[in-house]
Parts: structure tokens; C-alpha cells; sequence
């Protein structure tokens, strides 16, 4: 066992045990387990970043949706036609528009490199500002800061099927050569991506939203399904702290489902009567 | 022509505005759509503006107190500010008041100062329209982007994992059925899981289970989708229902009659602009 697991080790059982001693005097009763359980996730995420940024090589493997956005984007630019971003209908406190939005700088970038123009109807009024303060600082890190404007990202309206009617406007008068749905959508996801092909435009959909991946499978070219698009932004940056929590989230996941296989035969073993305790018991209510 | 059959020719000539677009983007069309973002988005702004920022932003730092409540130095210069918005949003007096009532807004017993931090945050957004200050908008941007990392974090956490490892206890105490059942989901979970491990290639056994865990994926998705399908469907039933009952003598035949003078719109405009189309193509 290195050095650095072990102490993490340690530090993990420390503080487990400090958290335990003040349950119910200091901290809100019978949560030690659920403290435990953020705190491991936290160090493991923790460990695999620090090991990442120690120089670690971590291997990904390939997702065909990513190596398209350049794809995307060439293809709007040889065309001479914009590209259309959809960072969907949600404010900054949902984790799809977090992600959506840092999307957005690597495509505002690819866009600026080729000099292809870039629109961005957004429904919030504080998305359009982290969009443009995104599309600004893309645009200046490819060394085009002359090509950026202010109204590259634009406010249409809160209202979801009047956003939805908007953004379809824009498509059907623009004929965008490639259109992105990166964000957290609900009922207007099919809406957008029908009129994107009906279009003819090269289309890369990603959401969290499990009621909405399936619209997005049938009418795009793309899908980036639930966790490929949170993993996105560290496939394309490629920084070691992102590539390291990568790495952190599939150990988790690992865990994950270790406790349930063992939930599973303990819970039987406990129902066919060989085992004192259940294990359910443990997770609450 | 009553109010209500005024409304009912409105709804019929918007519904079937924006269904014009199944013939193609025409100037029906592009009204309606302009003016659902219009009016939407002013009517968010109002909502935005009186159900959140008055009540519970200024109505939290400026609450209507009792007439025995704190009557100190530092209550009265807190409340001059108040009196200063409110010769701000009069027009130094020229208007009504409504945003900012006599003596406070009703709701809340007592000022809480906590509130300042948002009313900060949402000045510093407003800063962008100041180009010399305007950077101070990222600070609220991450603000919300830290807290909502925070919050998340430990609600997805219980939700989505602790809560996903607990229903992973098939009952089998129960009937044949719902143990089976069961534990297909439990297949279904881990080979899902498997498909989203991204360090590892997806080859042997484990691209075998990975490959098992999309086809649950899709089968998901499949149902979803025709869940989906469903109920738009439904929704459209509604909408063909209101204009069915909008077609009778009781609202003077409103759908027939918006429906042919769409249609003969249309054609004429179809006609006139497939010559501005030739014209421009030649």
C-alpha cells in the first residue's frame, strides 16, 4: 500500500470518527453513515485527482459524440453557415446547464478557431450572462477576440414551449450547418432536435435528463447519454484533475456496485433466516 | 362580440397559426411565435418581479413591523433606505406606491439582515450594464455555481446512490413475479453502470456485460419514447377538441372561418413568394 492511500486512509477514518462523536450534539442525529458515505466518495474523487496531477497517465476510452463537435463545426464553416448552441431551459442551479455551459466554451472556441459563426438563444437571464462571460474568454483563448459580440448569446423568453418556438424560428430563417443541445431539457427536447433535421443540420444532443435522452437518440446524429456528457469537459480539456475525477467517479461506481451485490445477498441471507440483522436497516428511511 | 368569443377567435387564429408551420415557415407562423416570446417573456419578468423579488427579497429586509417593534436609530436609517427606493420607484413621488408599501411589506414579523448577501449578488449582475464593473457579475455567477455544486452533491448522493444500493434488496419473501421482475432491474442497474465506466476498454466479459447494459438502456429509452408519444398525443386531442368546439354557431363558426382565411393566405403568399423565389434563383 503507498504512502498517500494510507494516509488518505487514515484521514477518511478520522474523520469519520470525530463526525460520529458529536452525532446528535453537534450534528443532526443518526447521519454518521450518510457523513461517511460523502466523505468516501470525497476522498476517492480526491485521491485519483491528486494521483492524476502527480503525472499519472489515465486512460478513456473513445466517445464518438465528442471527436464529432470539431467534425461539427468544420462542417458548418466550409458550408458558411453558423452553428446553433441550445444550453437548454434551466437556470445555473441545475448540473446539466453547469456542464452545458463548459461545453460551450470548448464549441465557442472551435467556432472562433474557424471563424464560423456562433448563436446562443438561452431562456435565463443569468445563463446568458455566464454564456457570454464563457464565449468571451473561449474567444480570447483562440486569439480571435475581435470575433466575439455580446449578442452571440441572447435572451429569448423564460417560457418553455415559447422558447422551444424561438429557437425553431432561428433554425428554420438560419439554417444553422450544425446544431448542439447540451444542457438540461424537458417536453421541448423533440421539438428542437425534429426541426434540427428536418433542416439537414449535423446535430450532437447531451443531457442528464433520462425522459428526454431518448428524443435526442432518435432525432440526432449525437448523443452524449447522462454521465458521457458530465464527463465531457474533462475529455476535452484533458486536465488531470478532471481526468483524475473521472477516474475517482468509475471507483465510486465500482463501490457502488459492490454495496449492492452485498446488500443483495445479505438481505436474502437475512430473509431466509441466517443472518441476525438486515442489512437495509443501515440506509434509514 | 362578448369577451369570451373574442378570446376563442384569438386562441383558434394562434393554434392554427402555429400549426401553419407543418406547411412551412410563413408569416402566420412568425407572428405567433412572436408574440408567445413577446408576451411570455414580459409575463416571466412581472412573475420574476412580484411573486419572488418583492415579497421575498425586499419583503424580507424590509417586513411591515409592529407598531411596538424596534424603534432604535439604526432601525430608522435602515428604513430611510427604503423610503429612498421608494422615491426612486415613484418617480420622486409622481406615481402610485406599490412596490415598496407604507411603513414595509406585509409577510414577514422581522428584518432579516441575511438577505443582503442575494440583494448584493443581483445588484453585482446588474453591474454588467457598467463596463468599468462589470466582472463583478462572475461573482454571483459563481456563487450560484459553487452553492449549487455543494447542495447537489450531497442530495444526488443520497438520492441516486444510497437510495439505488437500498432498492437493490430484492424481497424474496414475495411472489415469483416481482423477485424476477426485480431482479431484472438489478441486471439492468449494474450492467448499466458497467456501460458508464470510462478508464477501462470495454472489451472481454466486461464489453459483454457493457453491451447488455445499453440494450437495457434502450429498451428504457424505447418505452419512455412511446410514454412520451402518448401523451402528446393527448395533447394534441385537446387542442383538435377545442377547435372542434370552437366551430360551432356559439363562438360564430370561428375555426372554419380562420381556417379558410389561413388556407387562402397561405396561397396567396405561397404563390407570391415562390416568384420572389424563381426571381432570386434566376
Amino acid at each position: 500500500m503507498n504512502k498517500k492511500l494510507a494516509i488518505s486512509i487514515l484521514v477518511y477514518l478520522a474523520t469519520v470518527m470525530l463526525y460520529s462523536m458529536g452525532d446528535g450534539y453537534i450534528f443532526l442525529e443518526n447521519t454518521t453513515f450518510k457523513f461517511g458515505v460523502v466523505a468516501l466518495v470525497s476522498m476517492t474523487l480526491y485521491y485519483y485527482i491528486d494521483r492524476a496531477k502527480s503525472g499519472e497517465e489515465i486512460y478513456l476510452r473513445p466517445i464518438a459524440g465528442l471527436k464529432a463537435i470539431e467534425e461539427a463545426v468544420g462542417r458548418a464553416t466550409e458550408m458558411g453557415k453558423s452553428v446553433l448552441f441550445v444550453p437548454g431551459i434551466s437556470d445555473m442551479d441545475q448540473v446539466e446547464t453547469v456542464s452545458g455551459l463548459i461545453l460551450l466554451g470548448h464549441v465557442a472556441e472551435t467556432t472562433a478557431k474557424y471563424e464560423a459563426g456562433l448563436n446562443v438563444p438561452v431562456s435565463k437571464s443569468i445563463v446568458m450572462e455566464a454564456g457570454r462571460e464563457t464565449c468571451r474568454e473561449s474567444y480570447l483563448r483562440a486569439g480571435r477576440p475581435d470575433l466575439y459580440y455580446d449578442d452571440m448569446v441572447h435572451y429569448l423568453t423564460d417560457d418553455q414551449f415559447a422558447y422551444a418556438a424561438g429557437v425553431n424560428g432561428i433554425m428554420i430563417r438560419e439554417k444553422p450547418a450544425a446544431c448542439f443541445y447540451l444542457g438540461k431539457f424537458y417536453a421541448e427536447s423533440l421539438i428542437l432536435a425534429e426541426t434540427g433535421n428536418s433542416i439537414g443540420a449535423i446535430q450532437i444532443a447531451g443531457t442528464g435528463s433520462p425522459s428526454q435522452i431518448p428524443f435526442f437518440v432518435t432525432a440526432c446524429d449525437y448523443t452524449l447519454i447522462g454521465e458521457e456528457f458530465f464527463t465531457a469537459s474533462a475529455y476535452l480539456s484533458k486536465k488531470p484533475e478532471l481526468l483524475g475525477s473521472i477516474k475517482g467517479q468509475d471507483i465510486v461506481k465500482g463501490l457502488v456496485m459492490a454495496s449492492m451485490i452485498l446488500t443483495l445477498v445479505l438481505h436474502g441471507l437475512f430473509q431466509a433466516g441466517w443472518l441476525g440483522f438486515d442489512i437495509v436497516t443501515i440506509f434509514g428511511n | 362580440m362578448s369577451v369570451e368569443i373574442f378570446g376563442s377567435w384569438i386562441v383558434v387564429f394562434l393554434t392554427l397559426s402555429i400549426f401553419s408551420y407543418l406547411y412551412d415557415d410563413n408569416p402566420f407562423y412568425k407572428a405567433a411565435e412572436h408574440i408567445f416570446i413577446g408576451v411570455s417573456a414580459g409575463y416571466w419578468a412581472v412573475i420574476a418581479f412580484w411573486q419572488q423579488i418583492q415579497p421575498n427579497l425586499f419583503g424580507r429586509l424590509w417586513p411591515k413591523l409592529e407598531e411596538s417593534a424596534d424603534t432604535s436609530v439604526l432601525n430608522s436609517v435602515w428604513y430611510s433606505i427604503y423610503k429612498v427606493f421608494n422615491y426612486i420607484s415613484t418617480g420622486a413621488g409622481t406615481l402610485d406606491r406599490s412596490v415598496f408599501p407604507e411603513g414595509g411589506i406585509e409577510g414577514y414579523d422581522e428584518i432579516r439582515l441575511m438577505y443582503i448577501i442575494p440583494f448584493i449578488l443581483g445588484i453585482f449582475m446588474l453591474l454588467r450594464l457598467v463596463p468599468k464593473v462589470g466582472w463583478l457579475a462572475r461573482w454571483a455567477i459563481a456563487y450560484i455555481v459553487g452553492m449549487t455544486a455543494g447542495l447537489r452533491f450531497y442530495s444526488f448522493l443520497n438520492s441516486d446512490i444510497l437510495l439505488q444500493i437500498k432498492a437493490s434488496a430484492v424481497d424474496f419473501t414475495g411472489e415469483w413475479g416481482a423477485i424476477i421482475n426485480g431482479m431484472i432491474v438489478f441486471i439492468g442497474t449494474i450492467t448499466g453502470l458497467i456501460y458508464f465506466f470510462f478508464s477501462k476498454e470495454h472489451k472481454g466479459s466486461f464489453g459483454t456485460l457493457s453491451k447488455i447494459g445499453i440494450y437495457f438502456l434502450m429498451i428504457k429509452f424505447g418505452a419512455s419514447f412511446g410514454f412520451a408519444v402518448m401523451g402528446r398525443i393527448s395533447l394534441l386531442i385537446g387542442r383538435i377538441n377545442q377547435l372542434k368546439d370552437y366551430s360551432s354557431v356559439e363562438y360564430n363558426y370561428a375555426t372554419p372561418i380562420i381556417l379558410l382565411f389561413i388556407i387562402v393566405s397561405l396561397g396567396i403568399w405561397s404563390f407570391m413568394d415562390g416568384g420572389k423565389k424563381n426571381e432570386s434563383a434566376a
